[in-house]
C-alpha cells in the first residue's frame, strides 16, 4: 500500500508577521513543516512500521524553499519526496488542482494531510483534492484503523466524537492530538540526503480568490492592571469590572 | 440572481447561533436573504428564521439527510444552486460547515474564503476579512468565481431581529443514497452541562498554573457561577486535566466570546491565536510579566488559588 502525505512549508507558529509593502513580509522569518503535517507524516510512518503500508511518499507545492519540509519529513522517515514548483500566490483550489495532478499519476492507496494550514488557516485544500479524484475523505481525525480496504477514522467534531468509515482510497486530514511526531535522529537526516525528490512543474490553474489587502489587527490598548493587591481586594474590583463594564450576568 | 443564502448549521433539530448571526448580517446586505435547512424531519424548523428576516427558507427534508454527510448534502445542494442561483452561499465555519463548503467549492471549481470574521456582499461580489497566521495577520480577499461561498467565524456578529416573509420553498430531492460515501459509525456527544466552548458568551480557562485538577475545579466553579464554557491551554490539556475538545489556541478552537478569563495562563501566541480576538479579556496570573497582561483588558496579578474563591463570593453580592 502506498500512502502520500501533504505538506506545506509554513512560518513558525512562533513568528512575528510584519508587512512590508502591502504584503506580507518573510524576512528573517523561520519557516517550518506544518505542524499538522508532521502529524500526518508520523501517521505515514506507523503505518509503514505497522507493515500496513509499503511506501511513504511526501508531496509538497511551492517553492523550491519548500524542499525543506520534505527533507524534514525524509528525515523522519519518509521515503520519497515530490516538490510541486508552484507560485506560493496559488490559492486553495490553484494548490488543490496542482497536487492532485500529481495524486494521479503516484495512485496512492491513502492520501494524509493537515486538517489546516497554520498560515492561511484555510483547511480546504484537502477536501477539494478528494473532490477532484472522486475520492472520499474524512476530516479532522485523532485516530485511524486500516482494514479490508476500509479505514475507520475518529474525527473531532463539533460537540463530539464521531467515528466514519470510507473505502480507500480515501484522502484523510488529521487534528494534531492524532499522534506525537518524531524527531529526526541524526542519521534519519543524513540518510535523507540520499532519499530521492523529484521536481515537477504545477499544473496551471487561476486563483478563485483574489487578495485585495493585507493588515495587521489593530494593536490592543493597555487594559487595567491590579498589581500588589491582596487578593479580596484584587477579586472585588475584577467582580466590579465585570459586573459594571462587562455586564456578566451571575447565575 | 436570488441572493444570499445562509446554510443552516444543526444536529438533531439544534440549530447554531452562528446561523442566526449569518442571517442578521446578511440581511444588512439589502439583498434577498434566504435560509437553507438540510435533515429529516425539520420542517418544524423553517419558521425559526424568519424573525431574523429569512425572506425564504429552502427546506430539503429527506433520510439521506439525516445526519450530515457530504456526498448527498453535496449533490443537493448542487441542483439547488443550478436551478435557484444564489449569489452567495455561507456556511458556519464549523466542523461540517468547512468541509461541505470545501467539496463544494471545489465541485462549482469556484473560491472560497474560509473562516471569516467579516464580510461584504453586494451586486454579487464577495469580500471578506479573514485573520491569517493565527490572528496575526488580516487579509481582505475577493470571491472572484460563482457564486461566492465563504466559511463564517461564530460570535463576530451580533443576533439581530428583523423581518422576512420566510416562505418555505421545497427543492426536489437530487442526492440519493449512491451520492453517500462516509458511514457512520457512532457519534459520542460530549456530555456537558456547560454552553459550547465556541459559542459561549464567557470563557474561563485554566493553565498551568492550575497546578492539577484542584485549581481546574476552581476555573469550573467560577465559569458555572457565570454560564460559562471551560476551556484551557494546551499544558492543561496534555497534562490531562481537561478535554482535548476544550484546548483553546491555534491548535485547538478559535473562541470569540463577550468575555475570556484566563487563570494561570502564560499567553503564549498560540494560545493568544484561538482568544485574542474575543471583546472582553481578564486574566489571573502571579507573574506580572506574562505576555497575557499585553491582551487583558483587567488583569490581576495574583494567586488565582487566592483570588478566584473570593471573587465567586464578589460575584455573588
Ligand atoms: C505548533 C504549536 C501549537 C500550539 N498550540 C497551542 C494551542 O492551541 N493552545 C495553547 O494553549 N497552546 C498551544 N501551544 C503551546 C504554547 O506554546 C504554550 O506552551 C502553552 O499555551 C502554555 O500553556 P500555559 O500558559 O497554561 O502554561 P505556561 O506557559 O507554563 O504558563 C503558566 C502560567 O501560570 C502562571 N501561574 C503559575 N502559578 C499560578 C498561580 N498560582 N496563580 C496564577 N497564575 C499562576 C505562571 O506565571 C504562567 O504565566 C502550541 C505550541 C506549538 C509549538
Ligand atoms: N502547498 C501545499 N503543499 C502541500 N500540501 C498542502 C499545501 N497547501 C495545503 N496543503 C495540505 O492541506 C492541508 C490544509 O491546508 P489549507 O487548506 O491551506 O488550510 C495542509 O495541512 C497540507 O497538508
Amino acid at each position: 500500500m502506498k500512502v502520500l502525505v501533504c505538506v506545506k512549508q509554513t512560518f513558525d507558529t512562533e513568528a512575528k508577521i510584519e508587512l512590508k509593502d502591502g504584503k506580507i513580509s518573510d524576512a528573517g522569518i523561520n519557516l517550518i513543516m506544518n505542524p499538522y503535517d508532521e502529524v500526518a507524516v508520523e501517521g505515514g510512518i506507523q503505518l509503514k512500521e505497522k507493515k500496513l503500508a509499503d511506501e511513504v511518499v511526501v508531496v509538497s507545492a511551492g517553492s523550491d524553499k519548500a524542499m525543506d519540509a520534505i527533507r524534514t519529513a525524509l528525515a523522519m522517515g519518509a521515503d520519497r519526496g515530490i516538490l510541486v514548483k508552484q507560485d506560493t500566490a496559488a490559492d486553495e483550489y490553484a494548490r488543490a488542482v496542482a497536487l492532485a495532478a500529481v495524486m494521479k499519476e503516484e495512485n496512492p492507496d491513502i492520501i494524509l494531510a493537515g486538517h489546516v494550514a497554520a498560515d492561511d488557516g484555510s483547511s480546504q485544500v484537502p477536501t477539494r483534492i478528494a473532490e477532484i479524484l472522486g475520492l472520499p475523505h474524512v476530516n479532522v481525525i485523532t485516530n485511524l484503523e486500516l482494514a479490508d480496504g476500509k479505514a475507520v477514522c475518529t474525527s473531532e467534531a463539533d460537540g463530539g466524537t464521531l467515528v466514519t468509515e470510507v473505502s480507500l482510497p480515501a484522502v484523510i486530514s488529521c487534528q494534531v492530538s492524532w499522534n506525537e511526531p518524531r524527531y529526526p535522529s541524526m542519521k534519519g537526516i543524513m540518510q535523507a540526503k540520499k532519499k530521492p525528490v523529484a521536481t515537477v512543474d504545477a499544473a496551471a490553474a487561476d486563483n478563485k480568490v483574489a487578495i485585495l489587502e493585507y493588515s495587521l489587527p489593530p494593536a490592543k490598548s493597555a487594559g487595567i492592571k491590579i498589581e500588589d493587591a491582596e487578593p479580596a481586594e484584587a477579586a472585588a474590583k475584577l467582580a466590579d469590572w465585570m459586573k459594571n463594564t462587562v455586564k456578566v450576568e451571575v447565575k | 440572481m436570488a441572493g444570499t443564502w445562509v446554510f443552516v448549521d444543526q444536529r438533531d433539530g439544534n440549530i447554531r447561533k452562528v446561523t442566526f448571526e449569518m442571517i442578521s448580517k446578511a440581511k444588512k446586505f439589502g439583498d434577498e436573504v434566504s435560509a437553507v435547512v438540510f435533515g429529516k424531519g425539520v420542517e418544524g424548523l423553517a419558521s425559526e428564521f424568519a424573525k431574523y428576516g429569512a425572506d425564504k427558507v429552502y427546506v430539503a427534508d429527506a433520510d439521506v439527510f439525516a445526519e450530515y454527510n457530504t456526498g448527498a448534502y453535496v449533490a443537493q445542494i448542487t441542483a439547488m444552486i443550478n436551478e435557484y442561483k444564489p449569489n452567495a452561499v455561507l456556511f458556519a465555519h464549523t466542523f461540517n460547515g468547512r468541509d461541505f463548503a470545501s467539496r463544494l467549492a471545489q465541485k462549482l471549481e469556484t473560491g472560497l474564503a474560509t473562516d471569516c470574521i467579516d464580510a461584504e456582499i453586494s451586486a454579487g461580489k464577495g469580500v471578506f476579512t479573514r485573520a491569517i497566521y493565527a490572528g496575526k495577520a488580516l487579509a481582505k480577499v475577493e470571491v472572484t468565481g460563482e457564486p461566492v461561498l465563504a466559511t463564517i467565524r461564530a460570535g463576530v456578529w451580533d443576533v439581530e431581529e428583523s423581518s422576512g416573509a420566510g416562505e418555505v420553498v421545497k427543492p426536489a430531492i437530487a442526492a440519493t443514497d449512491a451520492d453517500v460515501y462516509q458511514t457512520i459509525k457512532e457519534f459520542i456527544p460530549t456530555v456537558s452541562a456547560r454552553p459550547d466552548l465556541t459559542e459561549a458568551e464567557v470563557v474561563v480557562s485554566g493553565g498551568r498554573g492550575c497546578k492539577g485538577p484542584e485549581g481546574i475545579k476552581l476555573v469550573e466553579q467560577l465559569a458555572d457561577m457565570l454560564g460559562a464554557a471551560v476551556g484551557g491551554s494546551r499544558a492543561s490539556v496534555d497534562s490531562g486535566w481537561l478535554g482535548h475538545e476544550l484546548q483553546v489556541g491555534q491548535t485547538g478552537k478559535v473562541v470569540n466570546p463577550n468575555l475570556y478569563i484566563a487563570c494561570g495562563i502564560s499567553g503564549a501566541i498560540q494560545h493568544l491565536a484561538g482568544m485574542s480576538s474575543s471583546k472582553f479579556i481578564a486574566c489571573i496570573n502571579t507573574d506580572t510579566e506574562a505576555p497575557i497582561f499585553n491582551v487583558s483588558d483587567f488583569g490581576v496579578v495574583g494567586d488565582l488559588f487566592k483570588v478566584i474563591p473570593v471573587l465567586c463570593e464578589e460575584l455573588k453580592k
